[in-house]
């Protein structure tokens, strides 16, 4: 009897040491350490992250963790960003949210990425969760201001209102209005992605003076910029703001209101927005450059020197997103300015103009990655790149993380050397050892993914455009890079062999996107067939598979694992192969 | 070292380079990459082709449902009832890069081998237009490249619109659309604007979701129509049977004729005034300059949208 008791800790004194884990991936360890340690943990984890809403059904998860507080999911494959997955494909929150209403009263997080979220849902969320407090969706689409109305007010404790990067559709902003007066909890707002001209100033002046709470704020590009001092007086304390549209006559009234505003802000370390921005403007933000760390002016269409100036007066500087007016010499500015810098983002001004419209090249990137020393996390955007600069580059900087090039031509050649650029990745994959994501773009033969599969073995996501001579090239990244977990490859040689003889592989990924490749009708048959904890869809636009040979090659390709089987929610377009074909049968007669 | 390879944009001059071609051979032979032991393979080894001739026949196959087709859309088109199809001419809904594109593919090349050579999915030459204009303003940056088949180049060349590349979320393309760059004068400007795509909602009635088409790369009322019927004819299907189905099972040709032929829908946009109004009746570049987004509406419907169109012309002119 004392012996046992020895050897086993109270559950509460358990649960309370598990408290301190909080990475999903520290969690999966510990409950699998024993029976009793599953059982304990299952019932306190309190955050859970589907990275693929149809890896898994919401009963599941529900049933594995009864008491979750926080939910992240995520829909639609990563191509979608860029129209490649036509509308309609699915990523449907609702089903998710129903089941959740029910079972997850306390229910208080819910984040999205790149999911479809009805008014519907929204309403439904409203009316379930008494203590919802955030409301992340990035990416995500299908919703108006009436769901967001609904959001507004019935939520007493909402503290967290962020919609990124989304496509809501806008019947106007009096949706803001449906915030009731006794409301003061909000900390965050971003609205940058609402259209619509109508804007309820009043209304928005409110709301942000009684939630003195209020750190992040991010205006859509409706909002003028003379309206903005008078919200940020009421807001002294935000920490991330995000302007509107930056521009207006030059008055000196509006200048001074607009500098004097800005100057009491003694805690923004963000700022965002600057959609049409006037240069002469800017100085206005001058008093708070030197506190920020985080500026986005992916917007804002500044010369050079403009850019130059405003860099300047932020040293401390962690994270920039700008055009590429910024240039080569504005990049050696930042260079030498910003040496906390640790993410660049650098944006194409004109994506579609086959010559370049401005002096930036690979010239930038290889004074930052030579100037910025914590530089982990790079997206540029360029028209030309040479081996010899990308090898320079991951020399200067093997801590990066996460690097993403795109050459806007493809197959566009060392402009130097007119040889792929296989060598210069070689180098990045080589030199960067703990690179987790990775994006080409350029000439690329089957070598650079040879050299990829030899060194790259931390890397997690790989996105492949336009390069590669054949079925080797896959094979080299399946079997040689064992940490990947997400691989997107468009417009690649790529066919059956590599993808048929790696089909294990894919099962401990979570995806794998191929559009415009070469595998075919009968290879995803094949593989749908074999393996059964594996969805493989095609989507195709031109209609059913099989009324064309099994030889001819499908137009789109994502096959996810998933634990539990087909879909029901797929558009005519999208076809799952299906485990078996006595099965097929089978379901076939369900669905009559 | 062999000499520097000339890529140019769409691949025509590729081949297959010897030097690849045994470093491939050699790779193989050293990882002893053995393909064939793999228990999966499809039992069609090496000498399968990706069968373009057949789906050709299929696609336009598809297509002939749309002489019936016509008769719905064509009332609200301009110069009204001449609408041909684009099928093989690459089509302008389609991008470059879109091997499908109604474009045909070098007959025998074995896609699935490793000495394919093939960078990127290659058209033949007689296929578009636009293929040549592109290999033009190429041939102004490759050294010693292909010239001279006689189209002079335009003064702001901008290159044929690839689905989806780069890679830019569309939030920014719109951004940009509507600032065209300091830098440049006028001309360069004017030809930018021209360049940036405009992505519209597309919605029809009884359909569940809308769908998102680019105008820009429309560059006509036909090519548009074109494009919302490819479409929206999965929803005619769809209609008729269930997912995951194939049309086998559920409908036949002369059903989706029967549904076009009935005039059951016309198209209509929304210009920026919040009006609804008829698609066709203006100038294509009025059109695309006007147009908030598009419904393929049931003719019922649209009954009434016609005489305000006809006034607001008018008004204008």
């Amino acid at each position: 009897m004392h012996k046992k008791m020895a050897f086993s800790f109270p559950d509460e004194v358990l649960e309370h040491v598990f408290s301190f884990i909080q990475s999903d991936k520290d969690r999966n360890s510990v409950s699998m350490v024993c029976k009793s340690w599953y059982e304990i943990e299952r019932y306190c984890r309190r955050k859970v992250f589907v990275g693929n809403c149809y890896a898994v059904s919401p009963r599941m998860v529900i049933r594995r963790f009864p008491e979750f507080r926080s939910i992240e999911l995520k829909g639609k494959p990563h191509f979608a960003d860029f129209n490649l997955v036509p509308d309609g494909w699915g990523g449907y929150v609702f089903p998710w949210i129903a089941e959740m209403a029910g079972a997850l009263p306390w229910l208080e997080e819910i984040k999205l990425k790149r999911m479809v979220v009805t008014d519907e849902s929204l309403e439904l969320i409203a009316k379930s969760f008494k203590n919802f407090k955030v409301l992340v969706l990035s990416s995500c689409e299908g919703f108006s201001t009436d769901g967001l109305a609904a959001i507004a007010a019935t939520c007493k404790n909402l503290k967290e209102l962020d919609l990124r990067d989304c496509e809501g559709d806008d019947l106007g902003w009096h949706w803001l209005s449906y915030f009731p007066d006794t409301y003061t909890s909000l900390v965050s707002l971003n609205i940058s992605c609402l259209g619509s001209d109508e804007v309820s100033f009043s209304a928005l002046e409110r709301l942000v003076g009684r939630c003195t709470n209020l750190r992040t704020l991010r205006l859509n590009r409706a909002v003028p910029l003379d309206k903005i001092a008078n919200i940020l007086r009421h807001a002294p304390q935000l920490v991330e703001f995000g302007t509107g549209s930056y521009t207006a006559d030059l008055r000196p009234d509006i200048y001074s209101d607009l500098a004097g505003a800005f100057s009491s802000c003694k805690e923004l370390k963000s700022l965002s927005g600057f959609w049409d921005v006037v240069p002469a403007y800017l100085p206005a933000i001058y008093p708070v450059c030197s506190k920020l760390t985080s500026l986005n002016l992916s917007y804002a269409t500044l010369q050079s020197s403009d850019l130059i100036k405003l860099v300047s007066h932020c040293p401390n500087l962690q994270r920039l997103l700008v055009l590429d007016y910024i240039e080569d010499s504005g990049l050696e500015a930042l260079a030498s300015i910003c040496n906390d810098l640790q993410e660049l983002r650098v944006f194409p001004s004109d994506p579609f103009g086959v010559e370049p419209n401005v002096s930036l090249t690979e010239q930038g990137l290889v004074a930052v990655s030579s100037g910025c020393p914590k530089l982990q996390s790079v997206l540029y955007f360029c028209r030309q790149m040479s081996n010899e600069a990308l090898v320079t580059i991951a020399k200067n900087r093997p801590n990066f993380t996460r690097f993403r090039l795109c050459i806007i031509e493809p197959t566009t050649a060392d402009y130097l050397t007119l040889e792929p650029l296989d060598v210069g990745f070689g180098a990045i994959v080589q030199y960067c050892k703990d690179l987790q994501r990775l994006s080409l773009s350029g000439l690329l033969t089957d070598r650079v993914f040879e050299y990829i599969g030899t060194y790259a073995k931390k890397l997690e996501m790989l996105s492949i455009a336009f390069a590669g001579d054949g079925d080797l090239g896959l094979h080299h990244v399946l079997s040689g890079c064992e940490s990947l977990r997400k691989l997107e490859i468009r417009d690649c040689p790529f066919g059956d062999k590599a993808l048929l003889a790696n089909a294990e592989k894919l099962e401990t990924m979570r995806s794998l996107w191929m559009s415009s490749c070469a595998v075919s009708f009968g290879a995803c048959k094949l593989l749908g067939q074999k393996m059964p904890r594996l969805n493989v869809e095609v989507i195709d636009e031109r209609g059913p598979p099989d009324s064309r040979p099994e030889s001819c090659p499908v137009d789109k390709l994502y096959i996810y694992r998933t634990l539990v089987g087909p879909r029901f929610d797929m558009p005519p377009f999208v076809w799952t192969m299906e485990d078996d074909p006595s099965l097929q049968q089978l379901s076939r007669a369900n669905l009559m | 070292m062999s000499k520097p390879i000339e890529h140019d944009y769409i691949g025509l001059s590729e081949q297959p380079l010897p030097s690849m071609e045994k470093s491939s051979d050699t790779n193989d032979k050293k990882n002893g990459l053995r393909l064939k032991d793999t228990e999966l393979r499809l039992g069609l080894p090496g000498s399968d082709s990706p069968e373009r001739e057949d789906h050709d026949q299929n696609v336009l196959s598809l297509k002939s449902f749309v002489p019936g087709a016509k008769r719905g859309f064509s009332d609200a088109l301009d110069g009204g009832g001449k609408w041909v199809f684009s099928g093989g001419s690459g089509g302008g809904s389609e991008g470059l890069f879109s091997p499908r594109g109604g474009g045909k593919n070098n007959g025998g090349n074995d896609l699935s081998g490793p000495d394919s050579g093939l960078g990127g999915p290659v058209l033949k030459d007689g296929a578009a237009q636009k293929p040549q204009v592109v290999q033009e303003k190429k041939s102004q940056r490759v050294a010693g490249s292909i010239h001279g088949n006689g189209i002079t180049a335009a003064p702001a060349p901008t290159r044929a619109q690839v689905v989806g590349w780069p890679p830019i979320r569309s939030f920014r393309k719109n951004t940009m659309a509507s600032h065209p760059s300091k830098n440049d004068d006028d001309d360069n400007a004017e030809a930018n604007l021209g360049s940036e795509c405009l992505y519209v909602k597309v919605s029809m009635d009884g359909a569940p979701y809308l769908r998102k088409v680019d105008l820009k790369i429309s560059g006509s009322y036909k090519e548009l129509s074109s494009a919302l019927e490819k479409m929206f004819s999965c929803f005619t299907i769809g209609q008729c049977g269930s997912n995951g189905v194939s049309s086998r099972d559920g409908l036949s040709e002369s059903r989706l004729i029967d549904l076009l032929h009935s005039s059951e829908y016309v198209l209509t946009y929304e210009d920026k005034d919040g009006d609804w109004m008829l698609v066709g009746d203006v100038p294509w570049e009025m059109f695309t300059n006007s147009c908030k987004r598009l419904r393929i509406m049931k003719s019922t419907e649209a009954i009434g949208l016609a005489p305000r169109a006809m006034e607001k012309c008018q008004n204008r002119t």
